[in-house]
């Protein structure tokens, strides 16, 4: 009892006792085939350099990939973006909601029809509900006709802690996947004691069925999926 | 972190806030905050760690170790360390980007001559 009592208050405390930061440990990597980038690759093998947007984290690998293949890149961390306390508000009910006009005033703010590729990874499955719809609105106003926007989402056999992951391409139709880790803050007080604040990460806020994905897109052109082993389903779609 | 010592190297400590148009011939070293417009054609920028920059940059180099709000455009190269937070498009002939930077914003690699904006 002692024993898990002492490692829980190192929780607060931190395990050096120390004032410093706690060092977050470096995140594994695992590598997948995905059969969306696949498809999306004969795209940026064609000649003419396209402009592609990335909205999972900064990804020094996405940006080399797309760079040496004289594409141009944009790259916005929606997921963090939406953490920004000032979006929270309420609905007419009450209820705790972020607000999706604040948030796309300051995101995704791009021409209309600016795009070819938009890469939203798992975006949707980690995404405030409120603000699932409106982002995708937005992301068919900035694809071209014809633009393609490759997003996953987990099945429910997946399980409701499964991790985030960023996505960086490492190959033709395979990404390297990398859990984003528990962010651990130490931090002095005004009295001098050493807090030690821990971010919970993100969640997977729901589980969207083949319907509600189709329902998502529906103002799409077309739709695709592909189901991977690991419980996940990609989805491409064209505008 | 200390800025590295040279004696071509200008430096923007911790406390000074800038508002305005910078320009020189030597290399700028900001941990700082500068609000404006800074244009350094032939030498390096570097934002160190306490650094806050909002402005338009233009230089021969870039590297980023704090904040930087604002368009950039570097004839040689752009570096965003680990620590690195930047909103803005960034044009440059090369780029490397730390596991850990933040970037909100477009790359554009640019060929030499565009890069130096001839």
């Amino acid at each position: 009892m002692a024993s898990v009592t002492q490692n829980f208050m190192k929780l607060f405390r931190g395990s050096s006792g120390g004032t410093e930061a706690a060092t977050p440990q470096p995140a594994a990597k695992l590598t997948r085939r995905s059969s969306g980038l696949g498809e999306l690759s004969r795209l940026w093998d064609a000649d003419s350099p396209m402009t592609v947007l990335d909205l999972g984290s900064t990804s020094p690998a996405n940006i080399r990939f797309f760079t040496e293949g004289s594409h141009k890149i944009y790259s916005e961390d929606l997921l963090v973006a939406s953490t920004e306390p000032h979006l929270v508000t309420k609905d007419e009910q009450g209820a705790v909601v972020l607000d999706s006009r604040r948030f796309l005033a300051d995101n995704l703010v791009y021409p209309a029809a600016h795009f070819d590729v938009v890469l939203c990874w798992n975006l949707p499955d980690y995404l405030d509900e409120s603000l699932v719809r409106p982002v995708m609105g937005r992301l068919w106003s900035v694809l071209k006709p014809g633009g393609m926007l490759l997003a996953f989402f987990h099945t429910k056999d997946a399980g409701p802690d499964s991790p985030c992951y960023r996505f960086h391409i490492i190959g033709k139709d395979t990404l390297e996947m990398q859990r984003i880790v528990l962010k651990r803050e130490a931090r002095r007080g005004p009295t001098g004691a050493v807090h030690t604040a821990i971010n919970e990460g993100f969640r997977l806020q729901r589980v969207f069925n083949n319907r509600h994905i189709e329902t998502l897109f529906r103002d799409f052109a077309s739709i695709k999926f592909f189901l991977a082993r690991d419980n996940v389903r990609e989805v491409l779609v064209v505008r | 972190m200390s800025a590295p010592l040279s004696a071509d190297l200008a430096q923007i400590g911790k406390s000074v806030v800038i508002k305005g148009e910078l320009s020189g011939s030597e290399d700028l070293y900001v941990d700082g905050q500068v609000e404006g417009s800074i244009a350094l054609k032939n030498n390096s920028l570097t934002v160190g760690p306490n650094g806050t920059v909002k402005a338009t940059v233009e230089a021969k180099a870039i590297v980023v170790q704090g904040k930087l709000e604002g368009n950039v455009q570097a004839s040689d190269r752009v570096e965003l360390r680990k620590s690195a937070v930047v909103t803005g498009d960034i044009a440059t002939q090369r780029i490397s980007i730390e596991e850990g930077a933040y970037l909100k914003g477009k790359v554009d690699i640019q060929g030499k001559d565009k890069a130096a904006g001839k």
